[in-house]
């Protein structure tokens, strides 16, 4: 390396940069909390039963298994927008219902296919997470998916 | 060997070991879960074990860190560790979180952030620890003699510890939670452990091949400049679809193509020192490992991540297997294979003896290497053939992977290729033989015994 960049212009370039960066970064986060909370996800309230229902998906895991908005395991489904592929995205009852039929028909058990386990959940664990997933499904993410196939 | 107190590394080193034996057993398991599905699907299911091969990953590659900056922070600062019962105190704390992890994960108590499914009590386990090591090596350091090398180290030690904090934060906007959540992930990654990693290296090729301090250290602010001028807003190729600005596709886009040259230098950086080195030093394997790690590293990370990390590119391949062949070969090359090169260099001498078992060490290279290679290909050729049924085409999920089923079998092969390799790595590590399997040529300095 040239003669003109010691190891003490190397190191404060360093140091000065990196505040540099730093800074930009922190002023950028500020920027998208206010996003996330006045545009993108404005749409829908988080009630409580989003709130429980973010609980139950995360006390179970699910994460290690399907990927939400594209994040997690490639093990099962995306289902940052399952509610809009089961058509029931702007009917909660019915979200509910086929959320409720979904979970307590497993384990399938077919030979060969993938299997998700059993879960002991109550009616409002259930209604929690499918309204925690409709509120997901709705969240602005920049037209992502491409396609209902998730 | 030249302080007593570099012992402590030992442990560290031993416990770092035991773990990447698991978490290796694991990633096989987990394989063969893809190809037979029904497998032990009611007693341990995919997401458990997929926690324990990647919460064992994290805590090995750590105690790995720990137990390095233990072993070189002395020989840099020239003079004994502050506080040799500390770090003692410290591996117990992050044995007892590691074992209660995994034992809180078979009986079914875990978080559900992904990486971050630690109860607790185990985080603030790991917190306090934390803490316990920032006090012990900055003590040694502050009181020593100061170096580029563990001015870097301490540096990316102080920051990823700092960062660990937003493993608590974990609002109920699902969209905040992610933002927060990279700032753990990304930034450890592809931020604070290059800072380790490139501390690491340095130290590495400084003793390996005896080029001048200078020149090393040189080239180390210039790499960490590199890493994060660029890490720091390429979080930004995380930040497209989960509900932020639009302006991070940009941001993204451009800065994580950036990421490329710190690895890139990173590799130069060894190939150069071993170019213009005096030394010919009599362990092979370290070199060997420390080459390989940075080359890996630049294609694991570097060539693996720009494939998907531009905005146009990530909307089609985002969350599919694409991901998870990357995610692969960069942990392998950049961290796994770095601390292995660490702990090939320093076990010799923490037992006492002339390096040894080296070809048995390099041959355990290139099964781990070969075998992690393999698995990246046939996971991307995986995640092409998703990406363009799923993504593109829009057909369902599930029956898109039935098509997959060639290339879960042949991943499961190469990582019973890796799991060999690890095994093997550990005997010729850990194992004493008397002797080299394959005695030494005249003109390799090489001791044989
Ligand atoms: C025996 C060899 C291995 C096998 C068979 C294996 C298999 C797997 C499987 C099946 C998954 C879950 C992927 C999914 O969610 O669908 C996984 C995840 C993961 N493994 Fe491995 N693995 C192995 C070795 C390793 C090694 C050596 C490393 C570190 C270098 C590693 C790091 C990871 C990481 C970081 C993830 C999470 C990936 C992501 O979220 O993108 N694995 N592995
Ligand atoms: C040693 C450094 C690196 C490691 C260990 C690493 C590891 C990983 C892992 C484990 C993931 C999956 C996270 C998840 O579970 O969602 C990931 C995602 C990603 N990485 Fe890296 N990475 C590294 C460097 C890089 C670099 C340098 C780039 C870009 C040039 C990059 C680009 C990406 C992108 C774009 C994703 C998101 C993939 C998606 O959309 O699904 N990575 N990385
Ligand atoms: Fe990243």
């Amino acid at each position: 390396m040239a003669e003109i960049l010691t190891k003490s212009r190397a190191r404060n370039i360093f140091y000065g940069g990196s505040i540099f960066f730093v800074v930009i970064f922190v002023g950028m986060t500020v920027h998208s909390h206010r996003y996330v909370v006045e545009t993108s996800t404005a749409g829908m309230e988080l009630s409580d039963e989003v709130v429980h229902g973010k609980h139950v998906w995360e006390e179970n895991s699910c994460i290690n298994c399907h990927s939400l908005h594209g994040e997690g395991a490639y093990f099962a489904p995306e289902v940052g927008n399952v509610m809009t592929r089961w058509g029931v995205q702007d009917d909660p009852e019915g979200a509910f219902e086929i959320l409720k039929a979904w979970i307590e028909s497993q384990p399938s058990g077919i030979e060969g296919r993938r299997q998700m386990p059993a879960y002991d959940m109550t009616d409002e664990d259930l209604r929690g997470l499918a309204e925690f997933l409709r509120w997901a499904d709705q969240t602005d993410t920049q037209g992502w998916p491409p396609n209902d196939a998730g | 060997m030249k302080y007593e107190s570099q012992k402590v590394a030992y442990w560290y080193i031993l416990s770092a070991l035991a773990l990447f034996g698991i978490q290796v057993l694991g990633g096989l398991l987990a394989g063969w879960v893809y190809v037979s599905p029904n497998f032990l699907s009611e007693l341990l299911p995919f997401n458990v074990i997929r926690m324990i091969h990647t919460n064992a990953l994290i805590v090995w590659l750590l105690l790995g860190f720990f137990g390095a900056a233990y072993f070189l922070i002395p020989e840099e600062s020239e003079r004994e560790i502050w506080s040799p019962k500390l770090a003692y105190i410290q591996l117990i704390i992050l044995l007892v979180g590691t074992l209660g992890a995994v034992g809180s994960y078979l009986v079914g108590i875990h978080g559900g952030r992904e990486f971050l499914e630690q109860p607790l009590w185990v985080k603030f386990g790991i917190l306090v620890a934390a803490l316990i090591f920032l006090l012990n090596v900055s003590m040694t350091v502050l009181s020593g003699k100061r170096t580029a090398i563990t001015n870097v180290l301490l540096m990316g030690l102080w920051l990823l510890s700092l960062l660990w904090v937003f493993a608590f934060i974990n609002p109920d906007n699902l969209s905040l939670d992610k933002m927060y959540w990279w700032f753990v992930v990304h930034l450890w990654v592809e931020a604070t452990w290059e800072l380790v990693m490139a501390a690491i290296l340095a130290f590495l090729l400084l003793k390996l091949t005896g080029v001048d301090r200078e020149v090393v250290e040189k080239w180390l602010y210039v790499i960490v400049a590199t890493a994060l001028f660029s890490g720091i807003l390429g979080t930004g190729h995380h930040f497209y679809w989960i509900g932020l600005p639009g302006y991070w596709q940009w941001v993204g886009s451009i800065f994580s193509t950036f990421e490329v040259i710190p690895f890139f230098l990173m590799m130069s950086f060894a190939f150069v020192m071993v170019w213009k080195g005096r030394k010919n030093h009599a362990n092979k394997a370290a070199l060997l490992w420390s080459l390989g790690s940075s080359t890996v590293a630049f294609f694991g990370a570097g060539v693996w991540g720009f494939l998907h990390t531009l905005h146009g590119v990530n909307f089609y391949s985002h969350g599919t297997q694409i991901t998870a062949a990357h995610g692969h070969l960069a942990f392998y090359g950049a961290y796994v294979a770095l601390n292995l090169a660490v702990f090939t260099y320093a076990m010799p001498m923490l037992r006492q003896r002339a390096p040894y078992n080296q070809v048995l060490n390099m041959a355990s290279f290139w099964l781990m290497t070969g075998g992690m290679a393999f698995m990246t290909f046939v996971l991307t050729f995986a995640g092409t053939i998703q990406t363009h049924m799923q993504r593109v085409i829009g057909d369902y999920y599930m029956s898109v992977q039935d098509s997959l089923s060639v290339f879960y079998l042949m991943r499961f092969g190469a990582g019973a290729a890796v799991v060999i390799g690890a095994l093997l790595f550990i005997y010729s590590t850990v194992v004493v033989r008397k002797s080299e399997v394959i005695a030494p040529g005249p003109a390799n300095p090489a001791p044989g015994e």
